[in-house]
């Protein structure tokens, strides 16, 4: 943290702890630092802990390659193939992003290339409304409205009260927020100096945006694209409450599905004895969500660093 | 002033170049309809939750317990509770732990040094870890009392099994704890290094410039932090879920003890068969939790604006 002005005077010996209070102070404050760290190995050690036992129980390529997803089943019908929860976590995550990526960067370039001063004051606050809203109020949006009044009754689709159609559509709203707000940060990093270039060779300003704006900010935009899908993979309360609770390995958006992580909390809700295979299921399915996601934001991260240093 | 000028700049050669084609307003109206369809989504969405919950609206739906089988009378007075308990349980635990934190890593930390770096970037991860992540950490730690399989014992009633309103209200703490922090630190980062080197020169040590310079500098900032955090927390379902929010708990919560939270309380009215009663049910409980939003976040922006320091 290289602060300006900081190299003209050099106050470190003044920083230097004289006391043992000072030092005490400085050691209490790390510890709490380190809580963040010490969360990270929490999760870590839960959810490795429990995996590992699962696997002791079931083979990891039955497991990851396994088709059939029937972990509470008795006797020969139980299965543990996750894939039928990876993929409609994928698929989903896939339909969430088709609505949200189009939304999401309209509103961004919208926002920070055409909208006056006080339509910005406007808009802006409203796209934050909508980040704040609890995820909850979209599962019961999507489930009371989305599905039955406008799927089922203005479109008059027939899909099933439990679809993966209205979660998915639902949960793009949920990211779109997040797509359009670290876009918009990417697009206002743009230096002036690039637009008044290219105005200044005659182009329009379509043409600015498009060709020299959008390509400038194209790391920071896919930093926010990669962090709204991981968002949408860790969703949980829109897909229980809207998209059913069956496994489903299909195309069909008109039927029910079930991801990752509304298959832990349904399985949470149910009462399971702890230390049983089925127990067990919630720890590993978490762990493989926290894989996919850790992995996303490291992309994320990686993007973001790319578009700062290129312009800071 | 720079950023005047560059307006005045642009607009004079936008208008020079001859304003939009056709193709450019094509472009526009497309952009103007994503904004549009956003905000007719949120309006939409707004408009449901009123107009299906503002005649189940009553004082007598914060005082009277749910329940299954009598919708008609039913109330939220556990979960109403629930939330307000599970608030301030996570605002003793993220205030301290959040502003120590955001403290150390702006003023005390050597950020060239490996240790401190591994924390940077893993406050960064931590706030994308998804939240029913967190829930599934909380069960095992605080609610089942497990770690590398070994089973200890906690204050409390923690680690004995049975779900506590602390289990989750530490849940939510750890999984807000990042924006408490990366909050903070801005705040803390916005107090010029001036106001340091002044007191550092007139023989303050570092902590009495932390107490008596910085923190004072920054609090509105830090204050708006905390807020947001904690209106986060109480929003959240997944992470509760995992460690045990009960369904109909028909008593007022306790530390120690079952518990259940507005949104837990939503998830389970729309989760009923008979929807003609518990859908506006649970479009009342969602209006009584976008209210105590709304009364949080008009809480920040007043601190925001009354208090906040122009340096």
């Amino acid at each position: 943290m290289e602060r300006p002005g900081a190299e003209s005077i050099n106050l470190d010996h003044a920083r230097t702890p004289r006391s043992v209070g000072e030092q005490a102070i400085k050691v209490l404050l790390a510890a709490a630092a380190v809580i963040s760290v010490l969360t990270t190995a929490g999760i870590v050690i839960s959810l490795g802990t429990q995996a590992v036992e699962f696997f002791g129980d079931v083979g990891f390529t039955d497991y990851l390659f396994g088709t059939e997803w029937q972990p509470l089943a008795g006797g020969e019908s139980q299965s543990f193939g996750v894939v039928p929860l990876l993929w409609s976590t994928l698929y989903l995550t896939v339909i969430a992003m088709i609505v949200a990526i189009p939304l999401g960067l309209g509103v961004a370039v919208y926002l920070s290339e055409y909208a006056s001063q006080r339509i910005r004051k406007i808009f802006k606050p409203i796209i934050e409304v909508l980040a704040g809203i609890p995820t909850v109020v979209f599962g019961f949006f999507a489930l009371q409205f989305f599905t039955q009044e406008f799927l089922q009754g203005f479109l008059g689709l027939d899909v099933q009260i439990f679809n993966g159609l209205s979660a998915g559509i639902v949960l793009g709203f949920l990211v779109l927020p997040t797509i359009a707000s670290v876009s918009e940060d990417a697009m206002s990093a743009v230096p002036a100096s690039l637009r008044e270039g290219a105005y200044g060779l005659g182009a329009s300003k379509r043409m600015v945006v498009t060709r020299v704006i959008f390509p400038a900010a194209l790391s920071g935009i896919v930093a926010g694209l990669v962090l709204g899908a991981s968002r949408a993979i860790g969703e949980t309360v829109v897909i229980l409450i809207a998209a059913g609770n069956s496994p489903n390995l299909s195309l069909n958006l008109t039927e029910a599905h079930q991801t990752m992580a509304a298959f832990i909390a349904n399985t949470a809700r149910a009462d399971i004895s702890a230390g049983s295979t089925a127990y067990n299921t919630i720890f590993v399915v978490g762990a493989t969500l926290f894989v996919i996601t850790f992995a996303l934001n490291l992309i994320a991260i990686r993007f973001v660093r790319k578009y700062r240093q290129v312009y800071e | 002033m720079a950023v005047a000028e560059v307006e005045i700049t642009r607009k004079a050669v936008e208008r020079s170049s001859g304003g939009e084609d056709t193709k450019g307003l094509i472009f526009l109206s497309a952009l103007v309809l994503t904004l549009l369809v956003s905000v007719v989504f949120l309006t939409t969405l707004l408009i449901t939750v009123a107009s299906d919950g503002v005649d189940r609206l009553s004082f007598d739906l914060l005082t009277d317990f749910p329940s299954r089988f009598n919708p008609e009378t039913a109330g939220i007075a556990s979960a109403f509770r629930g939330t307000l308990y599970l608030m301030g349980l996570c605002a003793v635990f993220i205030i301290p732990i959040g502003i120590a934190a955001a403290v150390y890593l702006e003023e005390y930390a050597d950020s060239e040094k490996r240790i401190n770096r591994i924390i940077e970037v893993n406050i960064q991860n931590l706030a994308s870890v998804p939240s029913v992540v967190y829930g599934i950490l909380g069960l095992a730690i605080f609610v089942r009392g497990e770690l590398f399989g070994q089973s200890f014992s906690l204050p409390l009633n923690m680690g004995t099994g049975s779900p506590t309103l602390l289990a989750g209200a530490l849940t939510l703490g750890l999984l807000v704890l990042p924006v408490v922090i990366i909050v903070a630190r801005e705040a803390i980062r916005a107090v010029p290094p001036s106001i340091r080197e002044g007191s550092l020169a007139l023989g303050a040590t570092q902590w009495q410039t932390v107490w008596k310079q910085v923190l004072p500098g920054s609090l509105p900032g830090i204050a708006t932090g905390v807020i947001l955090a904690l209106s986060r927390a109480i929003g959240e379902t997944a992470p509760l879920l995992l460690v045990g929010a009960a369904a109909f708990v028909r008593f007022n919560p306790e530390i120690d003890g079952a518990f259940t939270a507005l949104p837990v309380q939503v998830l389970n009215f729309v989760g009923e068969p008979n929807q003609d009663a518990f859908g506006p049910l649970a479009a009342a409980t969602i209006i009584v939790l976008l209210v105590i939003l709304i009364l949080m976040n008009s809480v920040a922006i007043f601190l925001r604006n009354r208090y906040e320091q122009k340096w």
